[in-house]
Formats: structure tokens, C-alpha cells, sequence
């Protein structure tokens, strides 16, 4: 990629797709099922894929195959009064394209649920239980959910918006 | 044997199989570097399971985030890594200057890559000394904490502060290094090789040390890639990867070094693994030395960057865009970025999200020490309980980067 196209923003899947139609992740995930990528973008030279929550799973199986082999992070991000109200972002390194992608679901609801990505990536494990305890955010299928950082009998979810950052007094 | 992936505790673990105890590990173990407790279901001497439990030292830097200007971010930075404070400062203001679309001036860039090898070196001197205490090895940690207290004084000459420096800033570095800075540097890097020779004498050909870590707390490079392990105990599993290297930031690119790997897996490979970088930070630090470019250390940027004293005392716009700064913070561009760098314990990665105001609306850091507590159980299962130790030694955990 040249530094002109490197700075450039594609702000929609149609404009993603018709500059960089020929990016691995993207070519993986239009190999796997065209109709799931609900919407992309292109930023700050970081390409950010989004799908429906129940396909997460598959698409991360998707881009794993495509060489995007390191889970690095994810997290999620309360955008409270908004709806959906939750995001969450995976971010996935290749060591083989030497490049991050971030795959985007959004949540709808107070107490939403997603498929966990530990039999995909292990892990996932950590990071999970992190944004299940600070987000109140449930992953099926996860091995071992409970809180992480705060004590077991916590009450609330001290990431989300409506949680003062003083705590409650 | 009673699956037990859900419990946790240890009145939950009773229900281990008859023959095998649960015992308790920490928070207050002298060899788990901080309060990491550990539940570990054991047999006779072999350990089964090993059931981490974290969050003691969790103060909800995230959250404070939230509510802080961006350029107040930078001192909660320090205090989650506290022994390679410049780091986590360089990955932030990374994060930060790319949702700003920062150019940074070539000065700052390389001082910058000085600071962080210099902090990689304070980070593996600490390694060093406490993992070879934790084997017996108690002379070491005089030896390394000696070069460690040079290079907290040459810091505090020019932060001001030993440990939480805070120097690295949005828009280039705090200020001008001081006059004696790159000599006192020159001087240290200077014997620092020899220095990493005496060492080397006292542990590699110590037969206690080697026996202890030879052949233990193996981690194939297949596990190291699924757990997330990251930095030298990845490489010491033969993934030759390294974010200086191959995804250069901060003008890593213009500098000359060696990525140390290994095949072998074990605590040794990560020994000998770390003991090779730290030679080659010292060539990227002459590297640095040598090449200094001349210019500014601050971008020039009026409203992001604060002006210098002289500055402010003669100019009155210089004076506004100060008190603008501080009271109101700079609005950044909404959007998202994540940036990773390699810090000394792995890669360090911050996610910003801004919503177009002077507070970031989320921060997240990922941090490798949370990745690398998931491989321990990997690493020690089978084995017998008193490796545990060096296990926790050689991959080099921070728990305030854990918990954060």
C-alpha cells in the first residue's frame, strides 16, 4: 500500500470494497459469505470490518484462516444513551501481512449476550471475563465466566456510562 | 478428575479428587512480583491445575481516564507498568497524536526510541535481579538494581521524577533534555555491556541456575500464538515477531538491530532471549546518540502542545493557548485507533475512542502480562511445584499491568 492510500479514509462497505476488494481479511470474508459484512471503514490506515453479533464467530474463523492469526485484544465501548448500546471491538494481528484489522459487533440491549470466541482464540479467555465483569456483557459457550477484576459479590458494572466514576456512595 | 473450570475458590475446589490438595498461592508470595494469588490443586509435588485469581490491585484506570482531559491521561500511563513507565507513555501519546493526525518532529521521534530501550533495559534489570532471587541467586539483585539506580538518576535528571517520569507527552516530550543528558547516557551505555558480562558470569555457567531452568515451563510456539503470549517469551518459542521491527513506529525503522529468538521454549530460551535484547538496546541507544538530530522536540502545534516558559512570559498568544490548554484541555477528532508498540514485557497496546470532545470517551489498554498469566497453567501443568517459581520468574509479570 502506498502512504497516499495509507492516509486516505473509506468511510462504507461500498467504498472499502471497491478500493481495497483485493486486501486478504476483506477477500476472506467475501470468499466465506458476501451478505455478512454489514459495514466496513477504512481510518487512520486501520480497517475496521463490522458484523452481526451471531456471526462472530464464523468471521473470526474466516480471517484466522486468512492468516490473521494473533488474537491481541478486545474490548468494548459503552455508547449509553445510544442504541445499540454496546460495542465491541476484537483487534487481530497478522504476523504473516504484519497489519492489525478490528472486527466491530454492535449489541443491542442492557444485558446482551454474544457467542465467546475462546474456541476460536483461548485466548480470548482473559479478555472476556475483563469486558463481563466491567460491562456486564454475557459470552456463551465461554469456559470459566465470572468477574475478573472485581470482588465476586461486585454489584454493577463499573465501565458502563451510567456507573459514576466516584462509585455509588 | 472433577472438571473445575468453573470454581475458583477454595472451598469450591474441594470437590479435587481425593489424593489431590488445593493450596493457596499468594497475594502476599514473595516470588509472585506483587499480589497475584494463585489456587493450585496439586499432587503430592505435581501440580494439576493452577486457577489464577487477579484484580487485587485493580483501581479502574479506565474509568479514571474518562473523566480527565487527554493530556492528564499521560501521568495514570506510568502507574499501570511501573517499571517501564516511558513505554507506556510513548503508546498512549501514540494512540493520541495518530486520532490527531500528529506529525511528530524527527527529534522527538529519537529521543523517544532512547527513552523506550532505556526503559526496556530498567525493566529487564528488574527481571533479572528478582527471577534469579527467586532461584537461590541472591547476589544478582545487588548487581542489577546498582546499573538500575543509574539509570533512575539519569531519568530523574531529566523528568524530574526516578520512576513516574511522565516525559513523553502529547505532541513530542515535556521539555528540552538537560545539558548533561546525553553524555550521562554515553557514559552508562558505555560499561553497560561489560556489566551484562558479570552478570552472565554469575548465572549462565551456575549449574544450580541452569538445572533450575533448563527444560521447564515449556510453551511451543503453537501455544504461545493461541494464549496470546507476547515479547520475549513468544520469541524464546521460536514466533520471530517484534513490533520495533516489523511494524516500526517512532522511526524504529532508521535503526539497525538483531530480533533475539529460540526454539527452545523453555525458561532458559527466555533467560538467554532477554540477556541478547538487552545488548541490543545498547546499540540502538549509540545508535540514537550517534544520529540525534537536530530541531525541535515539540511538534509545532500551538493548540495541542503547551509553549515554552520563555514563551508564554513574552507572548500573549502563547499565554492563551497555555491557559486554553489547561483549563479546557484540545478537542480531538472523533474516531478510533489502536496502536501497538513493544514494550519490555511484550506488546503494549492502547485502543482510544474519541467522540470529538477534549475527554477521551474510552481508553482501553491491552497489556501482555494479562495474556501471558493465561499460559501459565500450560506451562507448569505435570510439573513439579517448586519450577512454578521460575515459571512466574521467567515470564516476567507485572501485576499493576494486570489489574490496571
Amino acid at each position: 500500500m502506498t502512504n497516499e492510500a495509507r492516509n486516505k479514509t473509506l468511510p462504507n462497505k461500498a467504498a472499502v470494497l471497491e478500493e481495497l476488494g483485493g486486501h486478504p481479511a476483506v477477500k476472506a470474508i467475501l470468499a466465506w459469505n458476501s451478505e455478512a459484512l454489514t459495514d466496513a471503514r477504512f481510518d487512520r490506515n486501520e480497517l475496521t470490518l463490522s458484523f452481526e453479533p451471531e456471526q462472530i464467530c464464523a468471521a473470526a474463523r474466516a480471517v484466522q484462516a486468512a492468516g490473521y492469526n494473533f488474537f491481541e485484544d478486545m474490548t468494548a465501548v459503552d455508547w449509553f444513551p445510544a442504541s445499540p448500546r454496546f460495542q465491541l471491538s476484537y483487534h487481530i494481528l497478522s504476523h504473516q501481512y504484519k497489519e492489525y484489522i478490528r472486527l466491530r459487533v454492535l449489541l443491542k440491549g442492557d444485558e446482551p449476550s454474544i457467542e465467546s470466541l475462546t474456541p476460536v482464540w483461548p485466548s480470548a479467555n482473559f479478555y472476556e471475563r475483563e469486558v463481563f465483569d466491567l460491562f456486564g456483557i454475557r459470552f456463551d459457550g465461554h469456559p470459566n465466566l465470572r468477574r475478573i477484576m472485581m470482588p465476586d459479590d461486585w454489584q454493577g458494572h463499573p465501565l458502563r456510562k451510567d456507573y459514576p466514576v466516584e462509585g455509588y456512595r | 478428575m472433577t472438571d473445575l473450570a468453573g470454581m475458583p475458590t477454595l472451598e469450591a475446589a474441594q470437590g479435587a479428587k481425593d489424593q489431590h490438595m488445593v493450596i493457596n498461592m499468594g497475594p502476599q508470595h514473595p516470588a509472585t512480583h506483587g499480589v497475584l494469588r494463585l489456587v493450585l490443586e496439586i499432587d503430592g509435588e505435581i501440580v494439576v491445575r493452577i486457577y489464577p485469581e487477579i484484580g487485587y490491585l485493580h483501581t479502574g484506570i479506565e474509568k479514571t481516564c474518562e473523566a480527565k482531559f487527554y493530556q492528564q491521561v499521560v501521568p495514570l500511563t506510568d502507574r499501570i507498568n511501573y517499571l517501564d513507565p516511558l513505554s507506556n507513555n510513548l503508546c498512549y501519546c501514540l494512540a493520541v497524536e495518530k486520532l490527531l493526525g500528529l506529525e511528530m518532529p524527527e527529534k522527538a521521534q529519537w529521543l523517544r526510541v532512547l527513552l523506550a530501550e532505556l526503559s526496556r533495559l530498567n525493566s529487564h534489570l528488574i527481571w533479572l535481579g528478582t527471577h534469579a532471587m527467586d532461584i537461590g541467586a541472591l547476589t544478582v539483585f545487588l548487581y542489577t538494581f546498582r546499573e538500575r539506580e543509574e539509570i533512575l538518576r539519569i531519568l530523574e535528571g531529566l523528568a524530574g521524577q526516578r520512576m513516574m517520569t511522565s516525559y513523553i507527552r502529547v505532541g513530542g516530550v515535556s521539555m528540552e533534555p538537560p545539558l548533561d543528558f546525553f553524555d550521562r547516557v554515553q557514559a552508562f551505555i558505555r560499561s553497560f555491556p561489560e556489566k551484562i558480562d558479570e552478570y552472565s558470569n554469575l548465572l549462565t555457567g551456575n549449574p544450580i541456575f541452569r538445572n533450575r531452568l533448563k527444560g521447564v515451563g515449556y510453551l511451543s510456539a503453537a501455544d504461545a500464538i493461541a494464549l496470546g503470549v507476547t515479547g520475549p517469551p513468544m520469541r524464546a518459542s521460536g514466533v520471530d515477531f517484534d513490533l520495533r521491527r516489523d511494524m516500526p513506529y517512532s522511526s524504529y525503522e532508521k535503526f539497525q538491530f538483531n530480533v533475539p529468538t529460540s526454539t527452545d521454549g523453555d525458561c532458559w530460551a527466555r533467560y538467554e532471549v532477554r540477556l541478547i535484547e538487552m545488548r541490543e538496546s545498547v546499540k540502538i541507544i549509540q545508535q540514537a546518540l550517534d544520529g540525534m538530530p537536530e530541531g525541535p522536540v515539540k511538534a509545532d502545534a500551538p493548540k495541542i502542545v503547551l509553549p515554552d516558559r520563555e514563551k508564554m512570559k513574552t507572548q500573549m498568544e502563547a499565554l492563551i493557548h497555555h491557559f486554553k490548554i489547561v483549563t479546557e484541555g484540545f478537542a480531538v477528532p472523533p474516531g478510533e485507533v489502536y496502536q501497538g508498540i513493544e514494550a519490555g514485557h511484550g506488546q503494549t497496546g492502547y485502543y482510544v475512542v474519541s467522540d470529538g470532545t477534549a475527554k477521551p470517551y474510552r481508553v482501553h489498554m491491552r497489556y501482555p502480562s494479562f495474556a501471558t498469566l493465561q499460559a501459565l497453567e500450560t506451562m507448569c501443568k505435570g510439573r513439579m511445584l517448586a519450577d512454578l517459581v521460575a515459571v512466574i520468574g521467567s515470564i516476567d509479570i507485572v501485576l499493576g499491568e494486570i489489574d490496571r
